[in-house]
């Protein structure tokens, strides 16, 4: 009895220390995420435009959604954006994952050199970019002229400027290519043995294998890039709405928060931005749990079944 | 199943979480809105007087104030006035830093502003009235051009002190013109058939590659100065947008014709896209390009390619009847809503760009050209009694033709330029014919992308009137 009760104490002091060690998190979340989130809630119902008067406009915010036909071409663009990024990225990624799982000597150095995009400054990357991707004179148009192919106009061409962004993108795919390192490094030695034991050769031992003991990882990689190709930002603000860019900038390129971003410190409409914002949150969360749905069915989580 | 259900709901949160970036990214510059507003502690028509002595802190947002003219007007102000620490950081004005400075009720004593962006800045209470600080200065606003002061000036109103004039004329490479046998004279914007022919006979590619562009028309940005050739204003006194004027209509479709006949609008642009404009590589040098409408700060850059071969000649623009033509730009400062030191601020707008103060930064110029063994490319300011005693006293003429002509046509073009109104939403007029001649350069036709761009304005100016 005695130590039942020296146990209970236990866990609650277990609880306490728990809620203490996350309080600078639970703190910095509602000072600084939940609470600026209640805040544009109530700003989308206003037309609050940062200086002036603030009046309730009911939800004239979010009719105005659905009447103004640059946030349609915004969505547009940004789904299409991640239709080609989300594929592409998560492939590249557990490529270079799996080429890094197989280095042996200077893996470190690898590893590093490619987080170390990472790490730059997405505005620094788009600047690269512009000059890498020029139509006319840039390298990689070069080095495709190398092989007899004529690179087309990629910075300026309309059809050509979301491919752009999906590709400058995997500049930063670093921190996915971590993660799906560290799930091929769980994968069990036993089964990849067993499977080579039984004549499988390495695409089928990667397919009937590795592919679903990381499918987790990859799910957990697709659902994380999936959000953030729907709210990206940097690039396309660096290479075609920078002071520079946007007298220049097409409407192919203008994707979901670089709207959002004019709107709020542009045109001070902050209450429409809100609302935007709050439309932006909805899509995500429905995504999400479609994935999240789909995804059960072929993800396998260890500990499932117990 | 529960381990599912825990995983969604965590799944979930995750991306709530992920999604909340952008949501409080909405909401970051806080609730404020009330005091930044409201307030009206400093700077307002009826609020502290601009009047006194300046002192105390001053902070300036969007000025760099790195070369000599800026400088020598710095030391001007600092010396006149000991006890006000200046503090300026570096970089351009950043609307995004100052809008959330302004909600936080925390705006800079002063910016340095480009006037395009004032109408609507003024129209939403984010700059005050200068009247009082006209006044209590006694800035004498007839010595300014008047066309500057009206970019400032929103229904009946100054808000903001004009500082350079940037005016625009057609630059040309001299080199490329001689060899090719045409006299600059052809470099012309009144017969748009023969400015075509030139164009297009000095242009040159290989294949897919261009290796030179005849004439620039230099779109998007230049759609306002071509509407201007054609006889058009796209902003109407008072600020409403006329964006699909028929005159504008025409020759933004005009316009676009010199890009089609010269590569195309996807391979044209990332050819200029790839040009070192600041460097001795610029277009006008390595003969990438032989004429542009290209504004008056320019030749003082150029001035430093005369060793790499440069031979410049330039050539008014005009509209179709002849006459001189040009846009005006410039930056202007004012002050913020809400600004703690109006006081200085406001003598800080009035010195820098005081006669005297201009006289000063001329004389820097000058010793700089001195101790580069160059020469002065003139100086260009909203201040008229400036500008002219700054010519008288400095300007002699410079060694080289092509550049005394391009100085001397852009001193000829300063009193026939003409500046956009100030609008209560010029952000959104802005944006809007950018978006419409981006569309345009794409393939929609002229008319159907300013159409667009004209309900799109006109709904956003009506808002702001409201």
């Amino acid at each position: 009895m005695s130590r039942a009760r020296r146990g209970g104490g236990g866990a609650a002091g277990e609880n306490r220390a728990g809620w203490l060690f996350i309080s600078p998190w639970i703190l910095g979340f509602v000072i600084f995420t939940a609470g600026p989130m209640v805040a544009s809630l109530v700003l989308s119902f206003t037309d609050y435009s940062l200086v002036g008067e603030t009046h309730g406009v009911g939800t004239a915010n979010y009719a105005r959604l659905v009447e103004d036909p640059r946030v349609a071409k915004s969505l547009t663009n940004t789904f299409v954006y991640a239709l080609m990024f989300v594929p592409l990225g998560t492939v590249v990624a557990l490529a270079l994952a799996m080429l890094l799982a197989r280095v042996g000597r200077a893996a470190g150095f690898f590893r590093t050199a490619f987080y170390l995009p990472e790490m730059t400054p997405a505005v620094a990357a788009g600047a690269l970019f512009l000059l890498l991707l020029n139509g006319q004179t840039g390298l990689v148009n070069t080095v495709l002229g190398w092989f007899g192919i004529t690179g087309p106009n990629w910075t300026t061409d309309p059809a050509w400027l979301k491919p752009s962004l999906a590709v400058v993108s995997l500049w930063s795919m670093g921190g996915t290519v971590v993660i799906l390192l560290a799930a091929l490094a769980n994968v069990p030695r036993q089964l990849q043995e067993a499977a080579l034991l039984d004549g499988a050769g390495p695409w089928r031992r990667f397919t009937n294998v590795t592919l679903p003991m990381i499918s987790g990882a990859v799910f957990f990689a697709v659902i994380t890039n999936t959000i953030a190709a729907l709210q990206m930002f940097d690039q396309a603000y660096t290479m075609f709405y920078g002071p520079q860019q946007s007298s220049s900038a097409s409407e192919e390129s203008l994707v979901y928060m670089v709207y959002l971003f004019q709107n709020a410190f542009e045109f001070f409409d902050m209450g429409f931005a809100s609302a935007m914002a709050w439309l932006l949150f909805g899509i995500i969360m429905i995504i999400t749990a479609i994935q999240l749905k789909l995804g059960n069915r072929w993800v396998y989580y260890e500990g499932d079944r117990a | 199943m529960g381990t599912t259900r825990n995983r969604t709901r965590i799944a979930l949160t995750a991306a709530g979480l992920s999604a909340a970036v952008a949501l409080s990214g909405c909401a970051g510059v806080g609730g404020k809105g009330e005091e930044a507003s409201g307030s009206g502690s400093s700077g307002g028509d009826g609020g502290n007087s601009f009047a006194g002595d300046p002192s105390g802190n001053l902070t300036i947002m969007g000025f760099g104030g790195e070369d000599e003219v800026a400088q020598a007007r710095v030391d001007a102000f600092t010396k006149a006035h000991p006890s006000v620490k200046v503090s300026h950081p570096k970089g351009e004005f950043d609307a995004q830093q100052f809008l959330t400075a302004l909600a936080a009720g925390n705006p800079p004593d002063l910016v340095y502003v480009d006037r395009a962006i004032i109408g609507t800045y003024a129209a939403q209470g984010a700059v005050v009235p200068l009247t009082d600080c006209v006044k209590a200065r006694k800035v004498d606003t007839s010595a300014y051009r008047e066309a500057a002061i009206n970019s400032l000036t929103l229904d009946g109103k100054l808000y903001g002190i004009p500082e350079f004039y940037v005016v625009q004329v057609n630059l040309i490479d001299a080199k490329t013109l001689k060899s090719k046998g045409i006299d600059p004279s052809k470099i012309q914007t009144k017969d748009w058939p023969a400015l075509k022919s030139t164009a297009t006979s000095l242009y040159e590619s290989n294949g897919s590659k261009i290796k030179r562009v005849g004439f620039d028309p230099k779109l998007p940005d230049s759609f306002p100065l071509w509407a201007l050739i054609n006889g058009a204003q796209i902003v109407k006194d008072g600020g409403a947008p006329n964006l699909n004027d028929p005159k504008a209509v025409e020759a933004l479709d005009y316009a676009i014709t010199l890009v089609e006949a010269q590569g195309g609008w996807t391979s044209f642009k990332a050819f200029r896209d790839s040009f070192d404009i600041f460097g001795d590589k610029n277009p006008l040098t390595t003969g990438t390009i032989t004429a542009f409408p290209m504004e008056n700060w320019y030749v003082n850059v150029l001035r430093d390619s005369i060793p790499a071969g440069l031979q410049l000649a330039a050539q008014p623009i005009t509209d179709r009847q002849g006459n001189p033509v040009s846009t005006l730009g410039g930056s202007a400062w004012a002050i913020p809503k809400g600004a703690k030191n109006p006081t200085a601020a406001c003598a800080w707008a009035a010195e820098m760009t005081a006669t005297d103060t201009w006289m000063k930064a001329a004389e820097a110029r000058i010793a700089k050209t001195k101790a580069d063994k160059s020469f002065f490319t003139g100086l260009f300011t909203a201040n008229k009694v400036a500008d002219e005693k700054i010519r008288e006293t400095y300007k002699e003429p410079a060694p080289k033709p092509g550049f005394e002509q391009a100085i001397q046509a852009f001193y000829d073009t300063l009193d026939t330029a003409k500046a956009m109104p100030a609008s209560a939403a010029g952000a959104q007029i802005d944006a809007a014919w950018k978006a419409a001649v981006g569309r345009a350069l794409g393939g929609q036709s002229a008319q159907a992308a300013l159409d667009q761009a004209q309900k799109e304005a006109q709904a956003a100016f009506d808002k702001a009137k409201k």
